[in-house]
């Protein structure tokens, strides 16, 4: 880490600080959803919502992008460490999204779901991110390394996001507003879509860390992992349409979609036929800190599916849309899958496996934690989602505040595995944030396996 | 995909547009869902026009609740965000009825 300017530090650094608002956000959030008469008059939650959103996904997003800086100049073999593209989307990127929250802060609004702030600031985020696109596909040009599937993957989400952004800002074109269904298709449609774009980027910084701790080129290489490449990649063009199942627009959009959303059972079938595998290979590998945070996401990307594949049957989701099953499943994808590759990847980069034993013991207990407190916190919100999917069927001529009595105190046990979750992921945050300020001389570029000292740890 | 075409519903008029911008401007969506999309601290307003009708609406609209802020907004910009709910509500229905979901898909 140290052979890098201070300005790559400092991005890693404000990607954590967007976690670490994110949660305590997210806190504040959830009280208020449940004291709003509360918090109505000083910070209501209209303004504390996008707010936690924003800092989420942009957490997610400058993450992966600091990721993908740090190892394309290895990857790419890029000799210009010192790139002037790169510290210009930095500064552009962070400046933006300041502004952001600025516009958050004085209740200025304007935009869309997950993007309310002004659009105006939607062309500085998109300048930011060609000049991103311009740096990273420059080197990859000049580079003849561009086989592993890594790489693959980073370019089709780095592309991917650009499309998707702006797909999402259509609706300031006036012919996409002259009809609401239009509108809400592309809005749904775009939402969906950038998930899946992130999601190749954060995969593919998954893929390249394997590669790294397993020491094995051909995990990126195979033809197994080729088709599950380009399976991904047919549902992020074409599953979003389960978004949609209550739209009344074409049936073959959704009956599409329906039919994309199953093939992703092929994945759920290659966890489970791989698991024996995983087991041994878990044996051999448990003692390396970022190994356990993918085999977490791993975990939770397994159980995650099976949620979202039910939520993708016609018959189910005309129950679960609009509940906190549809919440429970964003949180288990953000927090459980990408959060927890992307410490995996911080913790590489600031190679944590070579710190002391206290900084060790201290990394595994809050991992722990976080994954007991994250289980908590997503399975009350199923359970909220049930209860209230079950009252509004069968109760249908009750009004929305009786159907949502009972959902409160499940919403309270939530708020109570937040603050768990919350403390625990806080926790890795502020480690991490220490050890990124830290003068110590070891490179967390290096190959795990040249690392001159690691100390066993038995992490049971 | 020519939905207005399907349900004959016409394009925003200037009214519709002032309480569509008002929507935005005062984030509704972070707590209001239209069409399953936004956020569930209320309920889903998609076909609220008419499912309570306008004077329930305004009533909300103008005083708040104890859960929604009150906005302190005037007549038009009420009335224009009656206006913007209303020209949702003719675009279609958000319940799928049941004898529409089949195992194999979703039929009109």
């Amino acid at each position: 880490m140290n052979e890098y300017p201070v300005y790559y530090k400092r991005f890693l650094q404000f990607a954590l600080g967007l976690l670490a608002t994110a949660l305590m956000l997210g806190l504040l959030s959830a009280t208020a959803f449940i004291f709003p008469e509360t918090f109505n008059e000083f910070l209501p939650f209209y303004q504390l919502r996008p707010f936690h959103t924003s800092a989420a996904l942009f957490w997610i997003i400058t993450a992966s992008a600091a990721c993908i800086i740090l190892y394309k100049n290895e990857v790419f073999s890029d000799v210009s460490k010192h790139n002037t593209s790169e510290k210009l989307f930095m500064v552009l990127w962070i400046g933006s999204i300041l502004a952001v929250f600025c516009c958050y802060a004085f209740k200025k609004f304007g935009g869309r779901e997950y993007w309310e702030f002004p659009p105006v600031l939607s062309i500085v985020l998109l300048i930011s991110w060609l000049v991103f696109m311009y740096s990273y596909f420059s080197a990859w040009r000049k580079s003849i390394n561009r086989k592993p599937l890594y790489v693959w993957m980073w370019s089709t989400g780095i592309f991917f996001f650009l499309i998707t952004f702006m797909e999402q800002n259509l609706w300031l074109i006036p012919w996409f507003r002259s009809s609401f269904l239009k509108e809400i298709t592309i809005q749904w449609k775009a939402n969906g879509s950038m998930v899946g774009a992130w999601n190749q980027m954060i995969y593919g910084t998954a893929l390249f860390l394997m590669v790294k701790i397993s020491d094995d080129a051909t995990i990126a290489q195979n033809k197994k992992a080729f088709f599950f490449y380009f399976l991904g990649l047919t549902n992020l063009m074409f599953n979003w349409g389960h978004h949609l199942y209550n739209v009344p627009n074409g049936s073959w959009i959704r009956n599409t979609s329906y039919v994309i959303s199953m093939t992703e059972l092929l994945i759920f079938i290659n966890i489970i036929a791989g698991f024996k595998n995983k087991l041994n290979e878990q044996k051999r590998l448990k003692h390396i800190i970022p190994y356990r945070f993918l085999v977490a996401a791993e975990y939770w990307a397994f159980a995650n599916l099976l949620l979202a594949l039910l939520m993708s049957i016609p018959v189910v989701n005309r129950y679960t849309h609009g509940t906190h099953i549809t919440v429970a499943h964003a949180m288990i994808s953000t927090i459980g899958i990408n959060t927890m590759i992307l410490l995996a990847s911080i913790g590489y980069i600031l190679d944590v496996d070579a710190k002391n034993l206290k900084v060790k013991k201290f990394i595994n207990k809050a991992y722990w934690h976080t994954q007991f407190g994250l289980g908590a916190f997503g399975l009350s919100l199923v359970i909220a989602g049930i209860i209230k999917a079950y009252r509004t069927a069968v109760f249908e001529s009750i009004t929305f505040q009786e159907v949502m009595q009972p959902v409160m105190v499940v919403i309270k046990i939530f708020l109570f595995a937040g603050v768990w979750l919350a403390i625990s992921l806080l926790s890795i945050v502020v480690c991490y944030f220490r050890l990124l300020n830290s003068r110590e001389t070891k490179s967390g570029m290096e190959n795990i396996s040249t690392v001159i000292i690691i100390e066993e740890y038995d992490f049971k | 995909m020519h939905a207005e075409d399907r349900n004959n519903v016409a394009h925003p008029d200037r009214h519709t547009k002032a309480g569509w911008q008002l929507w935005q401007d005062k984030n509704c969506q972070s707590c209001h869902q239209l069409y399953g999309l936004g956020g569930y601290m209320g309920p889903d307003l998609t076909n609220v026009y008419s499912e309570k009708g306008p004077k329930y609406m305004e009533t909300f609209i103008k005083y708040g609740t104890g859960k929604m802020p009150n906005f302190h907004l005037n007549d038009s910009e009420t009335q224009g965000l009656v206006s913007f709910l209303a020209w949702i509500d003719k675009s279609g229905k958000t319940k799928i009825p049941a004898s529409a979901v089949h195992w194999w898909g979703i039929s009109k």
